[in-house]
């Protein structure tokens, strides 16, 4: 598209426009899309204090609530349930906020005409869908990093290694959060947006929480082809200790996480365009 | 769609003759009926073509320079959709829009740089505070960190929405959410604007900050305003130049003077019976198959002397015992709906 030079700037700096006879008026300017996905960021994670801050309880009491259980069945100390367990919790909530009621919020957006709103501004796409998606994912920060601290401390495994969330988090975000956003601007309708949310997590969950060695072969497909699988991988081997750990796999988990991120997020900005405009 | 409005336009408007915004020969279709319907028509082969309903059918509009337009008509007109249209959010099977000299139709993402809009829908600002809705929808229109500030701080105050800014939207009342959504459709200046039924829900001080506010963007920046209503009294005093939408269609296309006059040779007489109409007396049995029955009421649109005959017929009567009111009145954009033609009822007089 070519931008016409610009001419008298109105109140608040955008040009208004004035059009000779045969002329095009001149355009606004464009939002950036840095300052676009940080405006976006900011009122979405402005939300979280509105309407957010019940779900995030439930989403850290629920992750906090099958580790109790489960201790009443595996055994504390550095085993593989135990890291299982505590490393499939920590990524529940991350399941739990970013892909499913990520999922639901676009569903919503999209069914009832919110979208509009963003459609009808000079704003990337990208940034839309990923001002929201790093939102969500930020709310799970607290609830992940808790959910790690209660797990470690209830299965005696070591709270040393716990820094790998500062890349687990964002990068399992990015991947589920992504999913999240795609099914929720690709589902034809709100529940089904709202369905496949659920889904996911209840996924995450079975598959996430539960050692691999345990599960049989078809089930354990499956888990390998839930993204949520590489960031519970990547935080169970580090549940052990730093000198045990095997870091090129975490590396190549968390690759995995960042590859289904962008890929996700790839999908999710293109259904964005789509639904925006139709 | 221009009707020879020529001589009545107002001088502000007789100024500025330039057209901003020119649309010809719109058609957008949608398949009737619901969407799983749709898909079992589907199944049965090509042979059975879902019907098609036209939410917009042929509109061709001119809006002209610093104008208040108004596209009036009653739900299901399809108002919203030709405002879609002309937004980008819609591409139309048929016809063109250019707006400022731009063609909206092969770019659509141009309407979001020319135009501010406000829809119907809040949803997305809904948990945002008031004073964040209008500082992120300003960042989104393309203004700096402090410019964006600034032009809120600005908008909330000359709306007089500062007591509230620091609330969320969703917890206010819906004309204070309807007005917080406005305020941000102002931030970040736009030589158009185009309001989907901005007024809903608000109350007199409010509606009358909108105009005010809309009348300096007019004045100051030359802006031109195209907004949507169900509103007929709305329409009849704030609105420079009205189309009446029925059914996909411009019926009409005039000043609401000039609209009127359409049917200045009739008047409308509304009946409110006590009880039952004392459809005994000949009189009244000869008025009931004019009348546009509601209740208790009855509303006949009646020529000047055949009104004139009636009120003394039943003033003078034995029916005045069955009256519990009646009123005679000029014509409204309502009648001139009705007598253009409008199909549908539901235009608001409030």
């Amino acid at each position: 598209m070519t931008v016409i030079a610009q001419t008298g700037p109105g109140r608040g700096g955008a040009a208004v426009g004035t059009v000779n006879a045969g002329e095009a008026a001149p355009l606004a300017p464009r939002a950036r899309f840095w300052s676009a996905f940080a405006a976006v960021y900011r009122a979405q994670l402005s939300r979280a204090r509105v309407a957010r801050i019940p779900l995030l309880f439930v989403a850290t009491f629920q992750s906090v609530g099958i580790m109790v259980m489960m201790r009443g069945v595996v055994d504390a100390g550095d085993g593989e349930a135990a890291r299982a367990v505590v490393a499939g919790s920590s990524v529940l909530v991350v399941a739990f906020v970013a892909l499913n009621l990520l999922a639901q919020y676009f569903g919503q957006l999209r069914a009832s005409g919110g979208l509009d709103h963003y459609a009808t501004l000079p704003v990337p796409p990208a940034a839309v869908v990923l001002g929201a998606a790093g939102a969500y994912a930020s709310f799970t920060v607290p609830g992940t990093l808790l959910t790690a601290i209660v797990g470690c401390v209830l299965f005696h495994l070591t709270l040393t290694t716990l820094w790998v969330l500062a890349v687990v988090i964002p990068l399992a975000g990015a991947a589920l959060s992504g999913l999240g956003a795609a099914l929720g601007l690709l589902a034809p309708r709100q529940e089904i947006a709202t369905l496949f949310g659920q889904l996911g997590m209840s996924a995450a969950l079975l598959l996430g929480v539960l050692p691999a060695s345990h599960l049989p072969a078809p089930i354990g497909w499956v888990r390998d082809l839930l993204p949520s699988t590489y960031g519970v991988e990547a935080f169970a081997r580090t549940l052990g200790g730093s000198a045990g750990t095997d870091w090129a796999a975490v590396l190549g988990d968390l690759s995995v996480c960042a590859a289904v991120g962008v890929a996700s997020l790839a999908v999710a900005t293109r259904a964005y365009r789509r639904a925006a405009c139709r | 769609m221009n009707t020879g409005t020529e001589d009545k336009a107002p001088p502000a408007v007789a100024a500025a003759r330039d057209t901003v915004c020119t649309v010809r020969g719109l058609i957008r279709t949608y398949p009737a009926g619901s969407g799983a319907r749709r898909r079992g028509l589907r199944r049965r082969g090509p042979a059975a073509e879902p019907a098609l309903v036209r939410a917009s059918d042929g509109i061709d509009l001119d809006v002209r320079r610093g104008e208040l337009f108004g596209i009036l008509g009653p739900n299901g007109a399809g108002k919203t959709t030709l405002v879609r249209q002309l937004t980008g959010l819609l591409r139309p099977d048929a016809g063109s829009i250019d707006l400022l000299g731009h063609d909206l139709v092969r770019h659509p993402d141009r309407a979001a740089r020319l135009i501010g809009y406000l829809g119907q829908e809040s949803i997305a600002l809904d948990e945002l505070t008031v004073s964040l809705a209008a500082e992120t929808t300003g960042r989104l229109r393309g203004l700096g960190a402090a410019a964006a500030r600034a032009a809120r701080d600005a908008v909330l105050d000359e709306l007089e929405l500062g007591t509230i800014a620091s609330r969320p939207i969703k917890r206010l009342s819906g004309g204070q959410r309807r007005l917080a959504c406005f305020a941000a459709a102002l931030v970040g200046e736009r030589p158009v604007l185009v309001l989907d039924e901005p007024t809903t829900g608000m109350d007199p001080v409010a509606r009358r900050a909108v105009w005010a506010a809309l009348g300096r963007r007019r004045t100051e920046n030359g802006a031109t305003v195209l907004l949507v209503t169900h509103n007929v009294i709305e329409a009849e005093t704030v609105l420079d130049r009205v189309a009446v939408l029925d059914h996909g269609r411009v019926i009409a296309c005039d000043t609401p003077a000039g609209l009127r006059a359409l049917v200045a040779d009739e008047v409308r007489l509304d009946l409110v019976w006590r009880t039952d109409p004392p459809l005994d007396l000949p009189e009244i049995a000869a008025l009931h198959p004019l009348a546009d029955i509601a209740g208790r009421r009855w509303t006949l649109r009646l020529p000047h002397d055949h009104a004139r005959t009636t009120v003394a017929q039943l003033t003078a009567g034995p029916a005045y015992a069955s009256l519990d009111d009646f009123t005679l009145a000029t014509p409204s954009l309502e009648d001139v709906y009705l007598a253009l033609g409008g199909r549908s009822k539901g235009l608001v007089k409030s």
